[in-house]
């Protein structure tokens, strides 16, 4: 999930991934997924709200387009869950979850733009919990850029970015956005 | 913003920052449509098989009913529980409001034991606004005397909107007994913010002078309310007012303004018949049409568990505010 | 202490002589001895320096509540005194609604001399009208006024029975002293707190209708007629009552009556938001009913301003807005709110301001005439026109601590209150 935006201003420092590397990332993601669960049986794609939903669909439809075979995707909004809300204020807006299927037995394939300190992870994993018992549930980010605070590590990483905690990791994707692009920023001294 | 959002009206872009929810008088359209945004997402987890979610878990909610009431105080309980909250129930008779002590200082005794917030159903108009001034918890309205029912009117727009796709330029009737009715002011700011045309109908004795002057058509005869109507929002009419000299008799009411299905004919092929309960089957409305294909009243309570959480959630939201740092 | 004052440098507002200019006034033994454009300073007489203030005949208020006995938590005669000072009251009417009510002649006696003991502002008690300010058996007037009453009423509650008003009334004629109406018929304003207009319906509660004045005001200026006895309309509040005591006036009735500044002041916007500050019985009615009392003033209908001073505690005032009790504690704000309101608008003098606050209400409580004329008893209250002050509850002399006027800034206070000669601290 993208950083939460914050009140300090930040500048762009460099553009790390254009549109024709995400796409690619993405299309080598796909097949990884189908390769390491031998096909499509009993999986199941789950976006995070916002952006790794977007991801997830595009995933979906590469994977569909690979195997010749629709594959199940969902959005899971992981708003209500968040081990932070007590310390912020006003309580951010919860988006919709949306995933139409039973969870429970699937292998899951969890998808979301950026994998930072693991906490959005722990929650969308305390939410499926929730929902469902799925059989395993596996990790594919866009970006993971390192500092992580809880044991998490992702299954399929589109590429890894090595950063400071002064700087912000930007995914943007046409759909929410207008472009795909990649772009890490830093703090504004100025 | 994602493609998982629902709303058909304009997206709302508003932060809650208040506290309290005390009336819909105050609030802007865009505020409104925040907590009709949320209360849609929240409507799904009623239909998770763990209807719960931790959100507000540690928080202390307290139902502090001095009016009889099952249907709002197990709403609002239902909505504390599935958000992972703490909640207890007071009503008046048991409270120590029974035996003299003011509601302020019963107030101050549950603030001491660190409560988040109150939930208060009162027969006197203002008591939460009293309440709100003094007290550090937030505080919901559930009702106060005739001045404002916020969650209702919330969850009536939220029906409508469901089943209708938006309130822009749709005509809404209110039937009833107005000059008493908190469902009825808190529906007129509720439905004229965002932009419904609205009609008060009920008998010259019940419809208070000056309510034309709130942006609302009226009319003594509910044949020019049921015309042309989208919506015909029913409301209770108590015994109490017969006993009043306000109505001759309910008969006389339900004959002159009761909504039966020989009337509705002349209504829209798909008007939508509402009403906050309890009805009084066969006064303001007939069985069959409580029961009929145009009633939407079972989705109004369904509705009302949702916009109940979604308050909770932005109240205890805001509450945090004013103990945050700068 | 010497017994004489010299004050020097103030512009004289005097109704009696119609002066309105500079002038110095010298007081010897209580009385003003001399009035002249410039008197020059003299051995053993203190002097007070009034340049840039206003010197008016002090202040009477036929109506105050100072809740002793019964409610000593929400005042006293004693808290009630000092806050008439600051108020410039040289003299007020206390009310008999108290715990137990005033309606006997040992009740006036005690109050009577439990004011003489604080000793600093005249107090003429108003007495019941009926025994117990039940309605059922008129008091013994006699008694009363020989007590020192200067008036009879059940103020808080109207008499409404007719045939007791119509005796009222008639008994009341050898006394030569006014019976004093609260107006309102219980039947139309039961369980009512605000007007009935717009704010009321927006914010649902149940209000009280002009009417319910208007239909007692009427009755009784009909029995004053029929009987020919004085009556005294309390707290007039709307457009109606006003026209109906204009032509009753007209008819040669024998009818005076007073308004209350915040009456002047304020409409029914001021419960917004369910502010019990603003709660009040007769309630703050419309715009157009608040000029029309401002008319009244001007055209001589409304003889006088009485505060109707009503303190609470604040604990009572915190309650939600059906429960808590109506009333306004104004003796401190008054003079600020009618120099802010009228004068500075220009819609009343401020010779007006003295006949009305008090030439008018002194010689309807039956005091001999006195203010800044020759021979005169030396009452005086000076004011400083231009004090532009803030209004701060918490910082009365009375021990109520709510005003509907907190925070307000008005232009317009009291600096100096002289009784009997003397200049009083409270």
């Amino acid at each position: 999930m993208s950083d939460v935006p914050s009140l300090v201003p930040f500048r762009e420092k460099a553009k790390l991934l254009d549109a024709e590397a995400v796409r690619r990332a993405l299309v080598r993601i796909a097949h990884e997924i189908v390769e390491r669960n031998k096909g499509t049986d009993g999986l199941a794609l789950i976006g995070i709200c916002t952006r790794g939903a977007v991801l997830a669909k595009r995933i979906a439809e590469e994977i569909s387009a690979i195997e010749r075979q629709a594959i199940q995707v969902g959005a899971l909004d992981i708003t209500l869950y968040r081990d932070d809300l007590s310390r912020i204020a006003p309580n951010p807006i919860v988006q919709a979850t949306e995933i139409s299927f039973d969870i429970t037995d699937l292998r899951l394939v969890l998808i979301d733009d950026v994998l930072f300190t693991g906490r959005t992870v722990r929650a969308a994993l305390d939410a499926l919990t929730d929902l469902g018992r799925p059989r395993s549930i596996q990790l594919a980010v866009l970006i993971d850029r390192g500092h992580r605070e809880l044991p998490i590590r992702a299954d399929y990483v589109g590429k890894n970015v090595p950063t400071s905690v002064n700087e912000r990791v930007e995914v943007r994707l046409r759909e929410p956005d207008g472009r795909d692009e990649v772009v890490i920023e830093e703090r504004d001294a100025s | 913003m994602s493609d998982a959002v629902i709303t058909k009206d304009a997206p709302a872009t508003a932060q809650w920052t208040k506290k309290d929810l005390l009336g819909l008088r105050e609030l802007s359209a865009e505020e409104i449509r925040l907590l009709l945004t949320t209360a849609e997402s929240f409507r799904e987890i009623s239909l998770r098989p763990i209807k719960k979610v931790p959100a507000l878990r540690g928080k202390t909610i307290v139902n502090l009913f001095f009016e009889p009431s099952t249907r709002t105080r197990t709403s609002f309980e239902l909505a504390a529980k599935r958000l992972s909250a703490d909640l207890i129930n007071v009503s008046a008779s048991t409270s120590s409001i029974a035996k003299g002590e003011t509601i302020l200082d019963t107030i101050k005794n549950l603030e001491a034991m660190k409560v988040d917030i109150v939930v208060i159903r009162h027969a006197v108009a203002g008591v939460p606004h009293a309440i709100a001034r003094h007290a550090c918890a937030s505080v919901v309205n559930a009702g106060d005397g005739s001045h404002e029912h916020p969650t209702q009117a919330l969850l009536d727009l939220m029906t409508i909107q469901e089943k209708k796709g938006q309130i822009q330029g749709l005509r809404v009737s209110i039937i009833g007994d107005i000059a008493h009715s908190r469902v009825a002011r808190s529906n007129i700011w509720g439905l004229t913010k965002l932009g419904a045309s609205v009609m008060v109908c009920g008998p010259p004795t019940l419809v208070p002078p000056q309510i034309a002057e709130c942006g609302v058509r009226v009319s003594w005869d509910v044949r020019e309310a049921i015309r042309d109507a989208d919506v015909l929002m029913l409301l209770r009419i108590q015994h109490e007012r017969q006993e009043a000299a306000l109505v001759p008799s309910l008969r006389e009411y339900r004959q002159r303004y009761g909504i039966d299905t020989e009337r509705l004919k002349d209504a829209k092929p798909g008007v939508l018949i509402m009403h906050p309960g309890p009805i009084n089957r066969g006064v303001e409305l007939d069985s069959a049409v409580a029961d009929g294909p145009h009633s939407v009243i079972l989705d109004q309570v369904t509705n009302g568990l949702a916009v109940r959480m979604a308050t909770l959630y932005h109240v205890s939201g805001a509450a945090k505010l004013e103990g945050m740092e700068p | 202490m010497s017994t004489a004052l010299l004050i020097a440098g103030g512009v004289v507002v005097d109704p009696e002589s119609k002066r309105e200019t500079r002038g110095d006034l010298f007081i010897e033994a209580g009385r003003v001895v001399d009035v002249q454009p410039s008197i020059p300073a003299r051995n053993g007489a203190q002097l007070i320096d009034a340049s840039g203030k206003l010197i008016l005949p002090g202040f009477v208020d036929l109506h105050v509540h100072f809740r002793q006995p019964g409610r000593e938590d929400k005042e006293t005669v004693e808290s009630g005194s000092r806050a008439s000072v600051r108020g410039g009251y040289v003299a007020v009417c206390p009310m008999p609604n108290t715990d137990p009510v005033v309606d006997n002649g040992g009740a006036v006696q005690w109050v009577r001399e439990e004011a003489r003991r604080i000793g600093l502002v005249d107090v003429l008690p108003i007495g019941a009208l009926t025994k117990g300010q039940r309605g059922e058996e008129l008091t013994n007037f006699g008694e009363l006024f020989e007590s020192g009453c200067v008036g009879l009423s059940d103020d808080g509650k109207p008499l409404i029975n007719s045939l007791m008003m119509r005796r009222a009334l008639e008994y009341s004629k050898v006394f030569d002293r006014p019976i004093i109406q609260h107006a309102e018929d219980p039947a139309l304003s039961a369980g009512g707190c605000v007007h009935e207009g717009l704010p009321a319906t927006v914010l649902g509660l149940k209000g009280i209708p002009r009417e319910s004045e208007v239909v007692v005001v009427g009755r009784d200026l009909e029995l004053a007629e029929l009987t020919g006895g004085w009556l005294h309309v309390a707290h007039v509040s709307c457009a109606r009552s006003v026209e109906l005591i204009r032509q009753a006036k007209r008819r040669g009735v024998r009818v005076t009556c007073e308004v209350t500044p915040h009456h002047l002041a304020l409409t029914d916007d001021a419960i917004t938001g369910f502010n019990t500050d603003a709660k009040v019985n007769p309630p703050l009615r419309t715009d157009q009913d608040r000029r029309a009392l401002i008319e009244g003033l001007q055209d001589g209908t409304i003889d006088c301003i009485a505060t109707d001073h009503a303190p609470h505690t604040n604990w009572e005032k915190d309650g939600d807005f059906d429960s808590a009790p109506f009333g306004i504690a104004g003796l401190e704000t008054a003079l600020g709110v009618i120099a802010t309101t009228l004068v500075a608008p220009g819609l009343l003098s401020w010779r007006q301001v003295a006949e009305k606050m008090s030439t008018n209400p002194a010689r309807i409580a039956g005091l001999d005439a006195f203010g800044p004329s020759v021979g005169r008893e030396a009452n005086l209250t000076l004011i400083d026109p231009h004090a532009s002050w803030t209004v701060e509850p918490a910082r009365f002399l009375s021990k109520a601590r709510r005003s509907p006027f907190a925070g307000h800034t008005l232009t317009g206070k009291v600096v100096t209150v002289i009784r009997q000669g003397q200049v009083v601290t409270p």
